[in-house]
């Protein structure tokens, strides 16, 4: 697998993440040198094996829907940015 | 008496509940510490003496009324990482993008370790979200080995091995998602335990990867060990991926012999690598092992050799969806921006130090459409193939032992430039995660620079308790846990 610039340029973007010029260059050998080691996993023979998610067999898990926690609202919004009239402020999204 | 930066957390305990001393001339001693010797090593991110005398007040009136008497580890002082939520306390990740973020509600484990009245005396630095093996990538100071300190106390609970070497606390909180309360606990000569997937809640811990991440405690000795993993194990609803099993009683592990256990040593833990003293002190500890009458058998475990490449493409791939949710709008860093895409951007790329990037990237590309199965389901079943060679290992043996780490702590700086040659080093850790399976760091002797090395001991699942039992033993018969920092 080579790493091409247009490669990094697409993860920075998937990422929402923008590198400056020197971290780019540098973000770039890294992900080449770590994708060529792990490359080396081609060699492992994985026919016919099931992809294993989970270590252990978990079965769904339900739970009745209530609220037990109450409305925090006013704690959650102490750690925001910005907040007005109980809401998350953000930029105009709808021009 | 002893001194008690000499002493467990369960003789203080036994100590505060006969009414020796008090749990706040406790705290006293270890804030004494903390004044002394914290500016040197950087233990903490964030120490609350206020708060642990809030709580202390509490706690002593539990214990003279007797409520506390069952409780083993009543009265200690206890560090917790970072990344571990403390209602209204400060909790970063050691990130910038959390550098003010104060949790709405306490953690599951936070909750047990107050019940059981134990003193939250801070939050330890550690890598950034947790990635990292040294401790370096932390956003706001480096912690210092409290053995040397030009080294690194290895990471990510780096903060949590270190504050026990330094004796600024007697016991801590760390997580563990590839080795990082292991490693941390070799290099520093403590003792620490990655349990069971799925024993300890992950509720309120903030997720690296979800699959692999479990909390666990690092110690002065495998019985504290035993003693908090007691306190935090347990099912609990608020982590669905908890599960149900037979509860864990840290006394047991005294009625342990070693008399005709079988241990496993896997010849893959010995290859190119592994630096001489740390093959050494390893191989005399088997010896140990053997003179209280076990039978050591050697075996080989050669799928060792894609354990790194398997566990990097699924943290990577976990941790980018799991940080997909730092966009500077509901709390943490938020930079100025024009509209919100460039909110998000600027926030993440302004808060996230290069590590924590290169981690995102690397988990979007192997998740990414035309890469998906070249890259993360290989991995998926390369873990089905490295659990099964763990399983086959625990048919014939009661428990696997090898090095925690390659080498001894390298010097600050030392691994930071090349992040493969770090990734390399997690390779004796790493396969534990991905198999789910519990396994503990003993400190076993120093190599020639005086700096501590650690006996890795493998579990099968759910079976903390013949580890652990194991490790006790261990130390009932060496004093490789009991030697301490030629600084302090």
């Amino acid at each position: 697998m080579v790493i091409t610039d247009e490669l990094v340029a697409y993860l920075e973007k998937l990422g929402r993440i923008e590198l400056d010029d020197e971290q780019r260059v540098k973000t770039k050998k890294d992900l080449q040198d770590i994708l060529s080691y792990i490359d080396t996993l081609n060699e492992l023979d994985t026919d016919n094996i099931e992809p294993l998610s989970h270590s252990f067999p978990i079965f769904n898990v339900f739970a009745e829907d209530e609220v037990k926690n109450g409305d925090m609202r006013d704690e959650v919004l102490k750690n925001a940015p910005e907040s007005q009239d109980g809401c998350f402020k953000v930029h105009r999204t709808v021009e | 008496m002893m001194k008690l930066s000499e002493m467990t957390g369960i003789e203080i305990s036994k100590m505060i509940k006969s009414g020796e001393i008090s749990v706040k001339e406790v705290l006293q001693d270890t804030f004494d510490r903390i004044d002394k010797t914290e500016k040197t090593f950087n233990c903490y991110v964030t120490v609350d003496k206020e708060y642990a005398l809030q709580q202390a007040e509490k706690v002593q009136k539990l214990i003279d009324s007797g409520d506390l008497d069952d409780s083993p580890l009543a009265g200690v002082p206890i560090a917790v990482k970072d990344n571990i939520c403390v209602k209204d306390k400060l909790t970063t990740c050691s990130s910038k993008i959390l550098y003010n973020f104060k949790p709405v509600y306490n953690a599951t484990v936070v909750e047990k370790i107050q019940k059981a009245g134990m003193i939250i005396i801070g939050k330890t630095n550690m890598d950034e979200f947790a990635m990292g093996s040294t401790t370096e990538t932390s956003a706001f100071k480096i912690t210092k080995n409290p053995w040397n300190e030009s080294k690194v106390p290895g990471g990510s609970s780096g903060g949590s091995a270190a504050c026990i070497a330094a004796k600024e606390s007697v016991i801590a909180l760390g997580s563990d998602t590839g080795g990082s309360i292991r490693q941390p606990a070799s290099y520093c000569g403590v003792t620490g335990l990655k349990p069971t997937y799925g024993t300890v809640s992950r509720y309120g811990l903030v997720a690296f990867a979800s699959s692999l991440d479990q909390i666990g405690p690092l110690g002065r000795d495998a019985l504290d060990c035993a003693a908090l993993y007691e306190i935090i194990s347990g099912k609990d609803e608020k982590d669905a991926t908890s599960m149900e099993f037979d509860k864990f009683s840290f006394s047991d592990i005294k009625n342990y012999s070693l008399k005709g256990k079988k241990i496993g040593v896997p010849t893959s833990y010995f290859g190119k690598g592994l630096a001489p003293d740390v093959k050494q002190r390893v191989l005399e500890s088997i010896e140990i092992f053997k003179s209280l009458g076990a039978e050591v058998e050697e075996f080989d475990l050669d799928i060792i050799k894609y354990a790194v490449p398997t566990y990097y493409i699924i943290a990577c791939a976990e941790a980018c969806s799991n940080l997909s949710r730092y966009d500077g709008i509901k709390y943490g860093y938020s930079a100025d921006s024009k509209n919100i895409l460039d909110t998000f951007i600027k926030s993440r790329s302004e808060g996230f130090g290069l590590e924590v990037k290169r981690r995102i990237m690397l988990g979007n590309f192997v998740l990414s459409s035309g890469y998906y199965d070249a890259y993360y389901n290989k991995a998926l079943k390369a873990k089905k193939l490295i659990q099964d060679a763990f399983f086959k290992a625990f048919d014939k043996y009661d428990f696997l032992v090898g090095p925690v780490a390659p080498d001894t702590a390298p010097s600050i700086g030392e691994n930071l430039s090349d992040p493969l040659k770090m990734y390399m080093a997690d390779i004796y850790t790493v396969m534990i995660n991905i198999a789910g399976v519990p396994a503990l760091s003993i400190p076993c002797g120093v190599d020639k620079g005086n700096m501590p090395i650690g006996l890795q001991l493998i579990g099968k699942p759910l079976d903390e308790k013949t580890i652990l039992s194991a490790a006790y033993e261990f130390q009932r018969n060496t004093d490789f846990h009991k030697q301490c920092s030629p600084l302090l």
